[in-house]
């Protein structure tokens, strides 16, 4: 893997903040995007222009075209068995959405439980609270062991008849740990639950293979993996989205909608997965994300998570020179993307991650949409976060110890 | 006659139990505004002249040479703003 030349893919590495040369460790929040995502994104709306699946010119034609291939590209992308499984959503936070509104509202009633760890994201919390108030519902929280590693045990024996779907990030977006979500699928299967899994963290930074992994929903976004903001997926099992309702009602998510006099309207509803993208799609986010794709594939997901593997191993190493640093949750780099959560003794993160912009390193600060796992199992008030990518060096990890250094000595 | 809006560009709160505000100036006029803060607050600590730590009328926050400042336990909005007038105007 050739860092330098990635770097020369990505524009805005060239830049200087606070008269620093950049250095982005902000990459859990959204990573940069390289040459190739951005004009490819250009080229579609300078060259190839029109709305999807609606008209028979040669622009329409050529859109349906790249949004429709794109869709392919990022289904083969994590193995589903057809481009069909690959529902194109905003990211995420609206797929979590998407399932717990389609298949939540329909599927759920009181008595049923729905089985969610104490580590995960706000996007994968407060859907199932939203819905378990509209159906009366129990949702059930698995513990995270001290060090911010799932409490398998805890997990596995919440599981019961009631159980309608378990709902886990494959990776924490706060400690970068790996939860070890085929294990947790079969048990979920085993008693007849179904699993969703948050891939946000997972599907940038490691090989995801959705079959072997037997996942009913993977969700994922775009800008997380070089991709363009506002572009997302939906995996879902071909057998669950065939059952389940629309999401948003609108156009092309409906076959026929035929009005007669005295009967009123009646819908027949479009097949996945455009049953479930109402309205024009975001197909120039659809384009890039593909492009993004490609450049990872390019490099190959194995040698993307050696890298970040390495840069963490080093940055803890460099990190504990650091008398007032303190680095939380497990540090067993075998279990771990490259996210390090860690705080300054005596200062609040928010002042650690100003202090380091000064210094044009972007950090990020705060809960990081994980209250519950600061407030219950780390215990902080908020973190600081640094997490690394592809174009990341060492040499920045040594930048940022010395201003960490200096930081101890305010 | 000038306004707070004239140096500030925006306000944002955090998230994480310190509930602190980050106030950003306006990029062409950040230089100003720090000038005036220094000018009327007490300075408790400057580390390499690019971080002030600051007091005022009871408020500690610490000022940023790219532009930011940082307010702490501030209870509303209208004590901030009372706040940022009178250091700024």
């Amino acid at each position: 893997m050739d860092i330098q030349a990635i770097r020369q893919d990505f524009p805005i590495l060239k830049r200087q903040i606070n008269n620093n040369p950049l250095i982005y460790f902000d990459n859990a929040a959204t990573t940069q995007k390289p040459r190739q995502v951005i004009d490819a994104v250009s080229d579609y709306y300078e060259n190839h222009n029109g709305n999807v699946h609606r008209a028979v010119h040669t622009l329409s034609l050529e859109a349906t075209d790249f949004y429709e291939k794109s869709r392919e590209k990022i289904a083969k992308f994590i193995n589903a068995k057809e481009s069909a499984e690959l529902v194109f959503v905003r990211g995420t936070t609206e797929a979590i959405n998407l399932v717990a509104y389609s298949w939540g509202l329909s599927n759920l009633r009181k008595g049923d439980e729905v089985l969610v760890s104490l580590m995960e994201h706000h996007s994968n919390i407060v859907p199932w609270e939203i819905i378990s108030k509209l159906r009366d519902f129990t949702i059930k929280y698995a513990n995270i062991n001290a060090d911010g590693t799932l409490d398998y045990d805890d997990f596995e024996s919440k599981f019961s008849s009631k159980t309608k779907i378990a709902c886990l990030s494959h990776v924490s977006n706060v400690t970068g740990i790996i939860n070890d979500v085929k294990r947790i699928a079969k048990v979920a299967h085993d008693n007849g639950a179904l699993m969703l899994v948050d891939g946000a963290q997972s599907v940038p930074h490691l090989p995801v293979n959705v079959q072997d992994l037997d996942m009913d929903f993977l969700a994922f976004s775009g800008h997380k993996m070089l991709g363009p903001t506002g572009i997302g997926a939906l995996y879902g099992k071909m057998e669950l989205l065939e059952k389940m309702g629309p999401f948003q009602g609108g156009g092309e998510m409906v076959k026929e909608v035929e009005f007669s006099q005295g009967k009123g309207c009646s819908i027949i509803w479009n097949d996945p997965p455009w049953k479930f993208e109402a309205g024009t799609p975001n197909i120039g986010g659809a384009v890039g994300l593909a492009e993004a794709v490609r450049y990872l594939e390019a490099i190959g997901m194995n040698e993307v998570i050696s890298h970040e593997k390495e840069l963490t191993k080093y940055a803890v190493e460099r990190m504990q020179e650091c008398s007032k640093v303190t680095i939380h949750g497990s540090l067993d780099l075998s279990k771990k993307c490259g996210i390090i959560p860690f705080s300054v003794k005596d200062l609040s993160s928010h002042d650690v991650a100003l202090i380091c912009d000064n210094y044009g390193i972007m950090i990020r600060s705060g809960y990081h949409c994980a209250q519950p796992l600061h407030q219950q199992i780390l215990k902080l008030h908020s973190s600081d976060r640094a997490s690394f990518y592809i174009y990341n060096t060492r040499e920045e990890i040594d930048r940022f110890v010395e201003v960490l250094k200096e930081i101890e000595h305010l | 006659m000038a306004t707070v809006e004239d140096y500030v560009a925006r306000i944002e709160g955090t998230c994480g139990e310190e509930k602190d505000v980050i106030v950003v100036f306006k990029y062409d006029k950040k230089d100003e505004a720090i000038a005036r803060i220094l000018k009327k607050a007490q300075l408790k600590n400057t580390i390499a002249g690019i971080i002030f730590e600051l007091t005022f009328q009871d408020a500690s926050f610490r000022v940023y040479s790219n532009g930011k400042a940082i307010f702490r336990s501030i209870k509303n909005k209208q004590e901030l703003n009372n706040l940022l007038a009178n250091l700024l105007l």
